[in-house]
């Protein structure tokens, strides 16, 4: 498959880049709900939007109401979501909670999808336990209680969980807490009693939620696939998630660096454009190579990703360390460039470094990645 | 399709009839390559064979017409073969400044009686080509150069220096600038070809600090050059004074080159290559998984890069993004082989490393952000043609 968009996905980025350009811009989204201290973090109108455009079930089989598209496609709509800053559930939801639920039971898949695909609802996703992102440890405890299970233990970091009508909850059914097996998903409804969220606004004024389970009671049917049998499902899950945030972290490296290119070509010091000295010349050429390359291995985890390919899981990886890199750059140096203008509140440079730093850390960081490269690679 | 799948039984049936065993292995040294000309000499009879063996198909220039030596293969067929042909590990039958330098400013600018003949010689490894670009005064900055060919009516008279011409010392012919008009910057210069057997041509190799010479000074005193070899063949390549124009043609040629083969051997993990001989240090372990990163991305982006190329894609400024992202790479990746290596790889003179193998290219390496425009220069093309930042 030859690395760029085929006609039908190029027209899906004309129209998502046109759509969320205007709808989705900075003034209009991102800084309307933070200043409105908006505890949602995100508006409900765009994402009813999302679904009237379909992009709220892009990755759903047609027969779940959904477009019947791969990570490529929602990787389109992702890059858009990055380069305009747009706060939306769309990543949680439309990506990691759809993944999950693609794997659920006719029943699961009709309780949760259509309101989904309508953009009604929003749905979280709760992996991580402590400050990292350590998906290979799980101890939160699901034990079976009657015909269904009693949930207990904390989450953190769960994205837009306290905004979301259901939460997908990896948690241990059977071993100890690092083994692989022994892992089961559940669709967590929002009114289940015993859960409570400590919701907290993040450095990017998204919203994420602590979450702590006291003994939650269950049905058997909130199970997602086989009781014990839901790393594969997880780590579906977390792929997925992963090439999409590098997909978002693309669209924010982007938007950082034509932001900061317009103003080498705006402001002049000494007499002349600032842009033109070799110094600043040199420094957003090597930026735009790096993330020229990130957006190519991008496309090409994603790729790899919707041919069911081996090779998927370290290219995920490689994609989401490479964009954390170039994506790093891009708003390090935009900061920089714009000098003493970057460092407002007013100018939107420092709202692409502040999603930046939220995306780096989401399902791991570059470290993590990094070091998942090597652990694949055999070293 | 069928067509394609149909072509790739009968290229994979003839690789196995005439691929010796001794050619699937990886390239090792100078002396696995072949480079042809008339001094040319083979290492061993299956080099001999193999080489014939793909002259005669046409397969040493698979893309180039069949009236000039080559196999007329369609970009998609002439993929098909080099993916057969790295499937077995083949080595390349034969390697030239001709195939990869000449050769593409012929097609492009070349008279027909030019194409005939020199064409015709390169694609059959005839004739041995070097190319004469830079000056001891002109290096990034190639249009200064002042070799000079003086206009005698029928011929020029041609005085003056190039440096870096890769074995030149064993080329048959030449490639080279040189200043016709002194007037005039840009359009002053002509694309020359001649006998390096001449009369006032010498070479001299270049010791580098990896100890090889592939470079050498190369002086031209009073060299004669005719204007035409006969009836359609012109001793230069597109108009006289026009020379610059095919220069900048095959720079952007050579750019993408390197830039394909900058990182170097990708396929493999440089941790797990290099963590085979021991346990890495976890700072290097650290440094070569990030290494990893970048590589195994940056073949994404050359293959995106072809991809976009095949169909007209892409800024046509993007080799030199590459030629950037590749060479630069491929440094950073021979000073962590040399790190892994530890006090092994410092030897120079030992048999263990093969009379220092890693530190000689290590060194080699620092040579390619230099060559074929320096990583500098790139920076500066990018700036300007792609970001199109103001100029200086």
């Amino acid at each position: 498959m030859p690395l760029y968009y085929d006609d039908d996905q190029a027209m899906l980025a004309d129209s998502a880049s046109d759509f969320i350009r205007e709808e989705g811009a900075i003034a209009k989204q991102l800084r309307h709900w933070r200043d409105r201290d908006c505890k949602d973090g995100f508006g409900h109108g765009l994402w009813e939007q999302f679904g009237e455009m379909g992009f709220t079930g892009i990755l759903l089989p047609e027969e779940d109401g959904g477009l019947g598209m791969g990570q490529v496609e929602a990787n389109i709509v992702l890059e858009e979501i990055g380069a305009n800053l747009t706060p939306s559930p769309f990543l949680s939801s439309s990506v990691l909670a759809a993944t999950a639920l693609k794997h659920g039971s006719n029943d699961t898949r009709g309780r949760w999808l259509p309101d989904l695909v309508a953009g009604k609802n929003v749905y979280a996703v709760a992996i991580d336990e402590g400050r990292k992102h350590r998906p290979e440890t799980i101890a939160c405890k699901a034990e079976k209680s009657g015909n269904g299970f009693k949930l207990s233990g904390k989450k953190d970091f769960v994205v837009y969980g306290a905004s979301a009508e259901m939460i997908v909850v990896a948690a241990r059914t059977s071993g100890s807490d690092s083994d692989a097996d022994g892992i089961t998903l559940f669709a967590v409804p929002q009114d289940a009693s015993g859960m409570s969220h400590d919701s907290v606004r993040l450095v990017d004024s998204s919203m994420a939620s602590h979450i702590t389970f006291d003994g939650v009671e269950l049905d058997g049917d909130a199970a997602i696939g086989e009781v014990d049998g839901g790393r594969d499902i997880l780590n579906a899950v977390l792929r997925a998630g992963r090439v999409g945030a590098a997909a978002e972290g693309v669209g924010v490296a982007r938007g950082a660096m034509d932001m900061t290119v317009d103003y080498l070509k705006q402001r002049k010091q000494f007499g002349q454009l600032i842009g033109s000295f070799q110094a600043l010349q040199h420094r957003a050429a090597h930026l735009y190579s790096e993330v020229e390359i990130a957006r190519a291995v991008t496309i090409k985890a994603a790729q790899l990703l919707d041919a069911g390919s081996e090779k998927a899981d370290l290219m995920a990886s490689v994609a989401k360390a490479k964009v954390a890199k170039a994506a790093g750059l891009a708003v390090k140096e935009g900061v920089q460039m714009h000098g003493g203008i970057g460092m407002t509140d007013e100018y939107d440079i420092g709202l692409y470094m502040k999603r930046d730093r939220a995306l780096q850390e989401f399902l791991g960081d570059m470290y993590y990645h990094a070091g998942r490269v090597a652990d694949l690679s055999g070293y | 399709m069928a067509d394609l799948e149909q072509f790739r039984t009968e290229i994979r049936g003839w690789l196995e009839a005439n691929c010796p065993p001794e050619m699937r292995q990886p390239v090792e040294d100078e002396g696995d390559v072949y480079w042809g000309g008339r001094n040319a000499k083979f290492k061993n009879d299956a080099q001999k064979a193999w080489f014939e063996a793909c002259r005669d198909k046409g397969y040493t220039v698979p893309m180039w017409p069949k009236a000039y030596g080559g196999a007329g293969l369609s970009p998609a067929e002439a993929k098909v073969l080099r993916e057969e042909m790295a499937r077995i590990n083949a080595r390349p039958p034969l390697s030239s400044f001709g195939i990869w330098m000449l050769g593409p400013a012929l097609l492009h600018f070349g008279t027909e009686g030019q194409k005939q003949r020199f064409l015709n010689e390169i694609a059959r490894g005839e004739i041995r080509w070097c190319q004469g670009y830079s000056e001891p005064g002109s290096g990034s900055d190639l249009v200064s150069m002042q070799t000079f060919g003086e206009d005698k009516g029928d011929h020029w008279i041609v005085n003056g220096q190039k440096i870096w011409t890769s074995y030149a010392d064993e080329a048959d012919w030449i490639f080279c600038l040189v200043r016709t008009d002194k007037e005039n910057k840009y359009q002053g210069i002509t694309f020359m070809l001649f006998d390096m057997a001449g009369d006032g041509v010498s070479t001299k190799p270049i010791k580098l600090i990896s100890g090889n010479s592939p470079f050498c000074e190369t002086f031209m005193d009073d060299v004669k050059v005719p204007k035409s070899y006969g009836e359609d063949i012109p001793a230069y390549v597109g108009e006289i004074n026009r020379g610059w124009d095919v220069a900048k043609y095959l720079l952007g040629h050579e750019r993408e080159m390197i830039s394909a083969t900058g990182g170097g051997d990708r396929a493999s993990s440089l941790g797990a290559v290099t963590s085979r001989k021991g346990t890495l240090d976890p700072v290097l372990r650290a440094e070569m998984a990030l290494f990893d990163v970048d590589a195994l991305s940056f073949t994404a982006m050359s293959e995106k890069f072809l991809d976009e190329v095949k169909v007209g894609k892409g800024h046509p400024a993007q080799p030199n993004m590459l030629k950037y992202a590749g060479t630069e790479l491929n440094k950073r990746r021979h000073e962590l082989l040399m790190a892994a290596g530890g006090s092994q790889a410092l030897e120079w003179e030992s048999d263990e490393t093969e009379n220092g193998k890693p530190a000689r290219s290590w060194l080699r390496t620092k040579a390619n952000s230099i060559e074929g425009g320096t990583s500098e220069v790139m920076l500066n093309v990018i700036a300007k043609r792609i970001l199109e930042l103001p100029g200086a």
